[in-house]
């Protein structure tokens, strides 16, 4: 009995202490979340788009095979919306059909009006339908389902929409991107931040350094052509956001070696010196003065549809995972954190290693400003407000310590996307935004604490 | 070991017929992975001072932290005067009068002596006033009986490490503690200060309050105590009254094999060379450093020893670039050198072994293999990125090298011993290369075989014709390994000890302590005015 105990305590003791736990603790948090939030939001889920259309197709296709009497070929009516998916599934299942000789009498993007009025025409061509094959939402319509009644050509028709079938909202594609998208900007900044923190020190000027970069690559694009400016004058209007960050970085990452100051209060400051010339720079009001061609960073997409934004930052992730675990650079970081005097004695380079990272981390909160100002086609003065508190929670999150010589930036993404799925979670559900804010809070303390608990819990 | 206490009544000395003041029977303790005590036994009599000795990893820490109310044990039973006791929290047993002073300091740096000595037991005055007259009074009569001089008002981390354990003690003795725990208390003390410890603790004993001494340095142990028990591998293997056996005995018992010296002998064929490699010309630095000059040379091992406070350590930090000093000048081979940064100092080939291996020495949170490649890593990578493979397999040499004992290059350092901390820190150096090797206190905490083969290794660096530093406060450790040792005193070389062989500890005193003012040697002329 008390063997069987001993045998348990000793397995879950070697887990507690095992590596993978550690590394992996927190990606099985992320997994088990995204579990939950999948199975919490399973519903039906009508089909659109070209990839419903083709299904629909070989459905009336089969069918068709099974009707008897039929004069053939068979005529088909194909009705849709006037939006993009619509317009696609329309013409997939025009292709389709036409592909298993079934002819289309007509295919209709419209309005019930319009449905009408085709149905209509045909009636004076006198051409028999035998299917009529809807998108989801039309297969409701009140003419459509009448039609059999109303017009004689449709009286043996048929008719046809795509199968509802089960999947979460959460895994929808479009709400997947949608994460990736929204959590773009905090994970760029993320990185800097979790650098800083390895090295005991905290930055809290990054969200107005947001503000700062999106307007002064807002206003260098406005004053440089405008609407009409070229790819050149975006590239350095951006390359002016990230630089000017930067500066300001490397003035904090000075200010807290030469003079000592705790970086708590260098980048508070900073904080307020960059909102307050955010705000100068931009009068007080947002610029909208930019060309399309500026949101190809923040709207785009890369291949198979990953966000340009998204994949920017997954880069920018790989890099720096490499710079923590294969450079010289990456174990001074650490070791700085640790222990800055035993690191002094061994020859590290304590300043430049700081002011290194600052710096990084203002060029970094520059890159997300010029990523969000692209995101929205504008440049404002009140962008990342509080978001240096949502960048320290993902990092935090994330494993890093508040005391230094403790992170991993992958650590932070998962962090970030942690925070990022919960959020996105509560809004599938339907959960007020101030409760939100009470779950999010509640949230960032337990995951702290667990892993809390985990470190002590070795000895 | 049998766990009746009527056995352990008749071992008694004659002077505590009465029931002990402190039982701790078959005491069992594991941690995962490891075993740290075993069917322990140990009895403390009323007015008794027992030394507990035994290596690092023997097992002490854990009886002390079990006694403490730090760490409950697995199986066993704690008595305190007759009464079976269980402590919950190290709260639990402070209330019990059990004192303990661990090694590691625990005062509030920014709180005054005053009220670090009061912590959590103010004596308030009106209007919950605290900081009365009464707790001054009571404070200064501690003080005075401890024999010390500290100021009340001043901050606790204006102190010397040796005058922040004074405060400790106080602090205990002001608990009104029956059991007093001291854990390595002599490890920053000097000898005088530990000769006023002892003699508060003698004092102690005649009031009859009781003593758990544990320390490396046996001397000390053999002096105070007048019964020992020896630990191994968390098993209790001896218990005698220290007289009973000789200290080699002794050291056999807790290392489990014959010792056959403690230093290694020099090879007599070798001979310190004349080439100077560094030299230190009234280097200043106030307040610690006042004046200080002496030559190195190559081959040598210098040894450095004086109080602590005497600006031992502060010369080593200017010397290793870590400090500036802000008069006198520094040669490094015949030529003038300033370091800023103890980088640059580095790259010049001086390096610094710190005296406070967990603050200075190592990254304790780190990993065996960050700590070992940190002053190598410039060397080590290309365009910064890192070669880990060389890494690994310098580390892999050392490890052989120097019998580091570790689970893995990528384990937290803080795992390991700390005679196998000591040695990855020394590692670190020998893989950087460098000609002067400066090691302050290069065994303190350490167990005596881990001592033994560092002494072999600064001997090695020696006949590679290093130059070498050693700052201790252990006089056989200065006597028994240095080619020459400088005293210091108050901020300045008080004497040189030219001739080692003929020298004594008492010799050695005398020039460290203050009020004496007298040459070893008539050769050395070396200034001592005092202001």
């Amino acid at each position: 009995m008390f063997r069987g105990i001993e045998i348990m305590k000793a397995t879950l003791n070697r887990l507690r202490r095992s590596a993978w736990i550690n590394d992996y603790g927190m990606a099985l948090a992320l997994v088990l979340l995204a579990g939950v939030l999948s199975w919490l939001t399973i519903e039906e889920q009508q089909p659109v788009g070209a990839d419903a259309g083709k299904r629909l197709a070989s459905r009336i296709g089969k069918a068709s095979e099974e009707m008897e009497g039929a004069e053939k070929p068979l005529q088909a009516l194909i009705i849709g919306r006037t939006h993009q998916e619509s317009v696609e599934f329309v013409d997939a299942l025009a292709k389709g059909l036409d592909r298993l000789g079934i002819e289309v009498a007509d295919q209709v993007n419209g309005e019930p009006s319009d449905v009408r009025a085709a149905l209509e025409s045909l009636q004076q061509k006198g051409v028999k339908i035998d299917w009529i094959a809807c998108d989801s939402a039309s297969l409701n319509w009140g003419v459509i389902s009448g039609a059999p009644d109303r017009f004689e050509i449709a009286s043996g028709a048929r008719i046809l929409g795509p199968e509802p079938y089960l999947w979460p909202n959460f895994l929808k594609l479009d709400n997947l991107l949608n994460i990736a998208d929204q959590i773009s900007v905090i994970a760029i900044l993320a990185i800097g931040m979790t650098l800083v923190i390895i090295t005991a020190g905290i930055d809290l000027s990054v969200g107005s350094l947001i503000a700062l970069s999106a307007v002064t690559t807002a206003w260098w694009i406005r004053e440089h052509g405008g609407e009409m400016a070229g790819a050149l004058t975006l590239w350095v209007g951006s390359g002016f956001g990230i630089v000017l960050c930067g500066g300001i970085g490397a003035f904090s990452g000075w200010m807290v070696t030469r003079f000592k100051i705790p970086p708590f209060i260098v980048t508070l400051s900073m904080m307020l010196v960059a909102s307050g010339a955010a705000f100068i720079i931009a009068e007080g009001r947002s610029i909208n003065e930019i060309p399309d061609g500026f949101t190809r960073l923040g709207r785009g997409s890369f291949f198979m549809g990953l966000p340009n934004a998204a994949a920017l930052t997954l880069a920018l992730y790989l890099v720096c995972h490499w710079v923590m675990s294969k450079t010289a650079l990456g174990r001074y970081i650490y070791a700085v954190g640790g222990n800055p005097e035993a690191s002094r004695l061994s020859g590290a380079p304590v300043s430049k290693t700081l002011m290194l990272v600052y710096t990084l981390s203002g060029a970094l909160a520059g890159l997300g400003g010029v990523v969000l100002a692209s995101q929205l086609k504008s440049g404002a003065p009140t962008y990342g407000l509080m978001y240096e508190l949502k960048v320290i929670a993902a990092v935090v999150v994330g494993g890093a310590s508040l005391m230094g010589g403790e992170g991993r930036v992958f650590g932070t993404l998962i962090g970030a996307l942690i925070i990022a799925v919960i959020e996105n979670g509560m809004n599938l559900l339907g959960v007020e935004s101030y409760t939100q804010k009470v779950v999010l809070g509640g949230v960032i303390l337990g995951a702290v604490a667990l892993d809390r608990l985990k470190r002590s819990g070795g000895h | 070991m049998s766990n009746a206490p009527s056995l352990l009544n008749a071992e008694q000395s004659a002077g505590d017929r009465q029931i002990p003041l402190l039982e701790m029977r078959g005491i069992c303790k594991s941690f995962p992975g490891a075993r740290a005590l075993h069917d322990v036994a140990i009895h403390l009599g009323v007015g008794e001072t027992l030394g507990i000795l035994g290596e690092n990893g023997a097992g002490k820490s854990t009886l002390i932290k079990i006694l403490g109310g730090i760490y409950r044990p697995d199986a066993g039973s704690i008595w305190l005067s007759g009464k079976e006791v269980r402590f919950e929290s190290p709260n639990e047993a402070i209330q019990a009068g059990v004192a303990i002073i661990h090694q590691e300091l625990n005062l509030i740096p920014a709180m005054s002596v005053l009220d670090n000595l009061f912590l959590g037991q103010e004596q308030r005055g009106m209007f919950s006033r605290i900081g009365t007259r009464f707790e001054k009074d009571k404070a200064k009569a501690i003080f005075s009986t401890l024999g010390v001089d500290i100021s009340l008002q001043k901050k606790c981390r204006e102190l010397s490490v040796a005058e922040q354990q004074m405060v400790e003690i106080a602090k205990a003795l002001l608990l009104n503690a029956k059991i007093l725990v001291l854990d390595e208390p002599s490890a920053t003390l000097s000898s005088n200060e530990v000769e006023k410890l002892f003699a508060r603790l003698r004092e102690l004993n005649a009031q009859g309050i009781g003593a758990l001494y544990i320390s490396h340095r046996l001397e000390e142990v053999f002096e105070i105590t007048q019964r020992c028990v020896a630990l191994r591998n968390g098993e209790l293997v001896t218990e005698a009254a220290t007289g009973d056996l000789t200290r080699k005995e002794w050291i056999e018992k807790m290392v489990g094999r014959s010792l056959e010296q403690e230093f290694p002998r020099k090879d007599s064929a070798l001979q310190v060379s004349d080439e100077i490699v560094l030299e230190a010309k009234g280097l200043k630095r106030e307040p610690r450093v006042r004046d200080v000059s002496f030559q190195l040379r190559r081959g040598e091992i210098l040894g450095i020893t004086g109080l602590v406070g005497s600006g031992r350590t502060e010369t080593a930090r200017i010397l290793a670039g870590a400090d500036m000093a802000t008069f006198g000048e520094v040669y490094l081979n015949g030529k003038r050198v300033e370091f800023t940064q103890p980088g640059e100092a580095i790259n010049a080939g001086v390096c610094l072994l710190p005296e406070d291996r967990k603050g200075q020495g190592l990254l304790i949170s780190a990993s065996v293999q960050e700590n070992f490649g940190l002053p190598s890593l410039k060397s080590r990578s290309r365009f910064g990125v890192l070669d880990e493979k060389l890494e690994l397999e310098a580390l892999e040499r050392r490890r052989e090298e120097l019998q580091i004992k570790m689970a893995s290059p990528r384990g937290k350092i803080r795992f390991l011993s700390g005679g196998n901390q000591q040695k990855v820190a020394l590692a670190k150096w020998l893989e950087r290369g460098a000609d002067v090797f400066i090691f302050d206190e290069p065994t303190r905490g350490i167990d005596v075989g881990a001592k033994f083969e560092i002494y072999r290794l600064l001997r090695q660096l020696a006949s590679e014709g290093k130059a070498i530093l050693m700052i201790t406060s252990e006089l056989p450790e200065a006597l028994g390994m240095s080619d020459r040792i400088l005293v210091f005193c108050d901020g300045r070389v008080a004497g040189v000890v030219e001739d080692v062989s003929t020298a004594t500890q008492e010799m050695i005193l005398n020039l460290a302590t203050p009020q004496s003012g007298k040459f070893l040697n008539e050769g050395e002329k070396l200034d001592v005015q005092r202001d």
